[in-house]
């Protein structure tokens, strides 16, 4: 056993003082390699803590929103739905949703007016995002002027700004009264954004879907599933076209890294020769090309994978900032919960470690199994 | 110290830090109870029904709430299809 282990203590030492003999090109290797595993795990770890926090927090959303659509586009509904649909069984609650969007022209950003189900704000205040605060850059007690749709000033009180912690459901969120809201934007009466259903019985919402769009043609149920869906689509779409993107970077790490592995210089050959000649068998040569394929393969998939959780949950993954903040002048900042599946850093592990370590064997069976004395001579 | 110890030494190093990422993971988690259970909240009371990710356009802000036939609208889930909305720009900034 201790013969064995000593065995692989020597080769390793031969196998580190021959790729430090080979610096340049080896710690080339290496920066690339983690570079690669690092833009790799940065985006499975990216893209697997989004959808968690999407599908934990999404839990909590209405079981079902029907809009109205009018021309193919959606449409204030009319409250009168409401009483309708309330009166279908299976239904709990149906809640009239009072929200639209704001284009602020002077910062050029979007926001989004909500009127919460149960009355928190006081005609004349609002509660805000966040980024809306840092946006406006308003605190507390201050006064915000919006303009109204016949593009009258109104004045309101910012009574509260939600925690930075909250951007990802409220960052560009602004909270304000029915009346203000009305005031806004002049919403016929009787009239809401959409209903928020309730269902006491979950395995009932496609039943009940049915029959409020026979009560009502017009009428179209998203339902809960179907959001936590357009998340998982969104993602997978966006961690898609990202793979897509990173599979011709990772494909020519492949060419680099099989036409190094596979093309043996005139050096490692007359090397293999040696030992070779000196008394080394052929599987002491293979195990000194594996033990040298371990070293560059793990040090990279090590470093990367520490190095892309660093940069997506210590420093909000600020190199895809650019990419997912599009031409948005409100980006939502937020700190990622930590989270990392194990099945993902398996998959890296496979994909990235014995690919190369397989590749730097075969040329090298293939020289240790030549004639030493031909091989030193080529 | 032979290079082997020190290439051991390099990956057990590298190793430790993995083992303390995956258990600072499953920590963050429970850490990050609080402030879950905070937005979980703002999301029941408020009845949101998207994420705030890109504030750009309607589609992207609330995309799970989008109009039907353009980019992710088809239904709720759908992704863009159509060729010329990787051909059309957007619209120039206005003015400030």
């Amino acid at each position: 056993m201790n013969t064995s282990l000593n065995r692989h203590r020597n080769i390793i030492d031969f196998a580190l003082s021959s790729l430090l003999r080979r610096k340049m090109k080896n710690f080339s290797l290496l920066a690339l390699y983690t570079l690669i595993v690092f833009v790799i795990a940065s985006l499975l770890f990216f893209v697997h803590a989004l959808k968690r926090e999407a599908t934990l927090l999404l839990a909590d959303a209405p079981d079902m929103v029907v809009q109205r659509l009018m021309a193919g586009r959606h449409d204030l509904i009319p409250v009168a739905y409401a009483e309708k649909i309330r009166s279908l069984p299976g239904v709990s609650t149906v809640t009239p949703r009072l929200w639209g969007y704001y284009y602020d022209p002077v910062f050029g950003a979007n926001y989004t007016l909500t009127v919460p189900p149960k009355p928190t704000v006081e005609p004349g205040n609002i509660l805000v995002g966040a980024e809306v605060s840092r946006n406006q850059r308003v605190s507390e007690g201050d006064m915000v002027a919006f303009r109204t749709a016949a593009h009258v000033p109104l004045l309101l009180t910012v009574k509260g700004i939600y925690p930075a912690a909250s951007n990802l459901v409220a960052a560009d969120l602004i909270i304000m009264s029915a009346e203000d809201f009305q005031a806004m934007f002049d919403l016929p009466k009787a009239h809401a954004t959409d209903l928020a259903v309730t269902v006491a019985n979950p395995r009932e919402l496609a039943t009940v879907a049915t029959k409020i769009v026979e009560a009502f043609p017009d009428a179209r149920p998203i339902l809960k599933s179907e959001m936590l869906r357009t998340y998982d689509s969104i993602f997978d779409w966006r961690g898609g076209m990202m793979v897509v993107i990173l599979s011709a970077a990772v494909l020519s790490f492949v060419i680099f890294a099989w036409d190094k592995a596979t093309g043996l210089s005139a050096e490692e050959r007359r090397e293999i020769g040696i030992l070779k000649s000196i008394g080394w068998e052929t599987a002491d040569v293979l195990y000194l090309k594996l033990w040298e394929g371990i070293v560059i393969s793990l040090s990279a998939f090590l470093l990367g994978g520490l190095l892309a959780y660093g940069h997506v949950f210590f420093f909000s993954a600020s190199l895809f900032e650019h990419a997912l903040k599009g031409w948005a002048v409100l980006y939502p900042r937020f700190k990622l919960v930590p989270t990392v599946d194990s099945y993902h850093l398996a998959v890296l592990f496979f994909l990235t470690v014995l690919p190369y370590t397989t590749a730097t064997i075969v040329p090298a069976w293939l020289a240790a199994t030549a004639d030493p004395d031909a091989a030193m001579r080529s | 110290m032979r290079k082997s110890d020190l290439f051991f030494l390099f990956t057990a190093c590298n190793g430790v830090l993995f083992a303390l990422m995956l258990l600072h993971g499953h920590h963050g988690q429970a850490a990050a109870h609080v402030e879950r259970r905070e937005r979980a909240r703002l999301v029941r009371e408020l009845m949101l029904t998207d994420l705030c990710l890109f504030t750009e356009a309607r589609y992207t802000r609330h995309p799970a709430m989008a109009d039907l036939h353009s980019a992710f609208q088809d239904h709720p889930f759908s992704l863009e299809h159509f060729p010329s909305g990787s051909l059309l720009s957007p619209p120039p900034l206005p003015a400030r």
